[in-house]
């Protein structure tokens, strides 16, 4: 299947998919234990069980085409200065079969397969088990510790111990006298995380492979330690099956397991995992990409924003984003005091479109932000647009009035406005990113005669700009409401 | 309780409430003159003004602008600040009320005729990093309710300052111009907050700027406060503020 084969299946599927407001990603995202996606030379990729893996070019459509020998089960990767570090088990192990398993890492410069440069290392083992101990040597995760730049690898299912070994950052190898330490039991396919003073130890609990049937979810307990102990949020040792919840089912995908985070920016962080069964497509398992947010000190699946209509409030004081258009009272007043409370009640019908489009301008309207009233001019349809493909999680969107065509769009001088007509132009593609904090990032897909990245922001309360984002100030973060 | 007292109190309670709404609803909409103020004879506005003088004037820490040149206020029929929709706003504000309303760099004392009355320019520094027009007028013994007011004021700035945002609150809607273009609208029945809205990016030229405003007002307290934000928005303090 050549580009516009393969584009056109993907359109055609996520015009399929889209309807239901809320898709995995597009393409044929097929995959199981999916590692941590890395991205390379301006793709993305994430490698799976059995060999091979998907390559995304926008983040959001994904299609096979990764490279990984050594076959085996749920390989995990991480970025080392310029080189990529892939580690995977080199047997399938599990509850029917024997626990005899193996990790190994190998190297690579570059994960496009179509380089020069592409060439994996040959493998080197790093753990093992022989089949009778507490552990079964699969599911690799790695860690490297930003705080002292060692490298940790976590492995393990079921069958006994979640156990934990230090590699050499520089050559992938075992730590010389390195022994293995214990840190938990009853998950599997685990990874490392570090956040803010804390070590985080995510597994993912319940069972695989059983389609619409399985029960994974991914679990996490924490430590001020690597070694741990990891506790959940009770004080539950994971070694004693502790672990609180980050994902479980939703929607219609069913079974999340395998864990791998990535750090876009400050704020900005998405996880991968595969859902044992999207019952879209066929029960089948495809890779999900969620925003990860940061809750209290714990890791929580966010929410790729479905589509609807909302108000977009901003978070700098609460105010809504709307049309800079005449305010359209509606009838009545204060009843007024001492009136007679016996007096029979009846619904006030709310102010619809048709009240007061007419009395707005025909061409660009200005846009600026004010107290919510629920009004039409303070009503927004998001919706996603299929055929302008995406980022790392999520499809582009275009943002119009409730019931209109009149879109966002931004200006070449990195302001707002609203156009009458949605065209599909760029500057009329949003991008909305959940953050770490809960809150959403608005981006435009681009600006005008520019190449900046800038986000929707709050000037001032009552005035929209665009500008650089910045995950402190509450100028850069928006709320959907849905009331 | 018993039953009687209760109804009494009940009684008493009501009759406060239509007092008070009777009073507020008057005081809020309209009345420019109650018992209290009758009696308020010697008035002043030197509690919040002070005259402008040749010294060099700096925004203040937070680079608000304090030197301004206040127009007595102009009387209008405005009874309700509901009306103060975006349209109504720059039909009010593009309404011509005195000769050069919109090149006129007025001097103090100087006075304009509109419609048959001379009002009178006076340049002022605000002792607080807003303007409260509410006491501009009260201490002058003018109207304070349904009244307009013009601003100007002369910002010198030793380089030119790109993308740098007119940043204003005021009380209630209000009109603001930089070097005769239009810088930001502010509409709708609306109260004095610190950056409340932001004009698109500007330029402060290199020497002189002057930055114009008008303010609105049916009911209630009038003020404004300016300032200049700049890309990063922080304040611009690196001007001086005159007025000439």
């Amino acid at each position: 299947m050549n580009f516009h084969h393969t584009l056109k299946a993907g359109i055609a599927i996520l015009f399929i998919f889209i309807a239901g407001a809320v898709t995995a990603q597009i393409g044929k995202p097929f995959i199981h234990d999916p590692s941590t996606i890395m991205e390379c030379e301006g793709k993305y990729y994430t490698f799976g069980t059995g060999g091979g893996g998907l390559i995304s070019d926008d983040g959001w459509s994904w299609n096979s085409g990764a490279v990984r020998p050594g076959g085996g089960a749920a390989p995990d990767a991480i970025k080392i200065g310029e080189r990529y570090l892939v580690v995977y088990g080199a047997t399938g192990g599990g509850l029917g079969g024997g626990h005899n398993g193996r990790i190994l890492t190998m190297w690579n410069k570059t994960l496009d397969p179509t380089s020069p440069d592409f060439k994996f290392s040959e493998p080197v083992l790093v753990a093992q088990s022989d089949g009778v101990e507490d552990n079964d040597a699969i599911d690799p995760g790695l860690l490297l510790d930003p705080n002292d730049g060692r490298l940790w690898c976590s492995y393990g299912t079921y069958f006994g111990f979640i156990r934990l070994i230090e590699l050499d950052p520089a050559t992938g190898k075992r730590v010389e006298g390195n022994e293995a330490i214990d840190i938990a039991i009853d998950c599997e396919a685990t990874d490392l995380e570090y956040h803010d003073g804390w070590y985080y130890l995510l597994g993912t609990h319940g069972t695989c492979c059983d389609g619409a049937n399985s029960t994974y979810n991914i679990v996490v307990g924490r430590s001020r330690k690597v070694t741990g102990p990891y506790l959940d949020n009770m004080g539950r040792d994971m070694l004693k099956g502790g672990g609180k919840m980050v994902l479980a089912a939703r929607d219609r995908f069913i079974g999340p397991g395998h864990f791998g985070r990535v750090v876009l920016e400050e704020g900005v962080e998405k996880m991968s995992c595969h859902y044992e069964a999207d019952l879209d497509q066929s029960g089948r398992s495809v890779l999900g990409i969620l925003p990860l947010l940061w809750k209290n000190g714990w890791p929580v699946a966010g929410d790729n924003l479905r589509e609807g209509t909302y108000e977009i409030e901003s978070e700098r004081r609460g105010y809504a984003l709307e049309l800079a258009v005449d305010f359209v009272r509606m009838p009545g007043r204060m009843r007024g005091f001492n009136r007679d409370n016996d007096e029979p009640v009846k619904p006030i019908a709310s102010q619809q479109l048709d009240d007061v489009i007419q009395t707005w301008p025909a061409g660009n309207i200005g846009v600026r932000i004010g107290d919510y009233m629920v009004r039409p001019h303070q009503r927004w349809t998001i919706t996603a647009v299929p055929e302008a493909g995406g980022y790392l999680g999520g499809p582009y969107y275009k943002i119009t009035i409730a019931g209109t065509n009149r879109a966002l769009a931004a200006t070449a001088a990195a302001e707002v406005i609203t156009v009458p007509t949605f065209t599909g132009a760029p500057e009329q593609l949003w991008r909305i990113d959940q953050l770490t904090d809960g809150t959403y990032r608005i981006m435009p897909k681009t600006v005008p005669d520019s190449n900046e990245k800038l986000a929707l922001v709050s000037s001032g309360d009552s005035t929209p700009t665009l500008a650089k984002f910045d995950m402190s100030s509450d100028n850069s973060k928006w709320n959907f409401r849905d009331h | 309780m018993k039953k009687k007292q209760k109804t009494m109190l009940l009684t008493a309670i009501a009759v406060m409430f239509t007092v008070a709404g009777l009073q507020a609803q008057t005081g809020r909409a309209w009345s420019q003159h109650d018992e209290a103020v009758a009696r308020d004879t010697v008035r002043s506005i030197d509690r919040y003004f002070t005259p402008a003088t040749k010294a060099v004037k700096a925004p203040d820490e937070e680079g608000f602008i304090q030197r301004w040149l206040l127009l007595e206020p102009i009387e209008t029929a405005v009874r309700s600040n509901t009306i103060f929709t975006d349209s109504y706003l720059r039909n009010a504000f593009d309404t011509l009320y005195f000769q050069n309303q919109f090149t006129l760099l007025p001097r103090d004392g100087e006075t304009v005729k509109v419609g048959g009355r001379d009002l009178t320019w006076h340049a002022l520094d605000s002792k607080l990093f807003n303007v409260k027009l509410f006491r501009f007028a009260y201490g002058l013994h003018k109207p304070v309710y349904g009244v307009l007011f013009w601003a100007v004021t002369v910002i010198n700035s030793p380089v030119e300052i790109k993308n740098v945002r007119l940043s204003a609150g005021s009380n209630s809607a209000s009109m603001w111009w930089l070097n005769g273009e239009e810088a930001l609208l502010l509409s709708g029945d609306r109260r004095m907050v610190m950056d409340d809205g932001l004009s698109h990016r500007l330029t402060l030229k290199k020497g002189r700027n002057i930055l114009r405003g008008a303010v609105i007002n049916g009911p209630g307290m009038s003020d404004f406060c300016i300032r200049f934000l700049d890309e990063q928005g922080e304040p611009v303090k690196n001007i001086q503020i005159s007025c000439e």
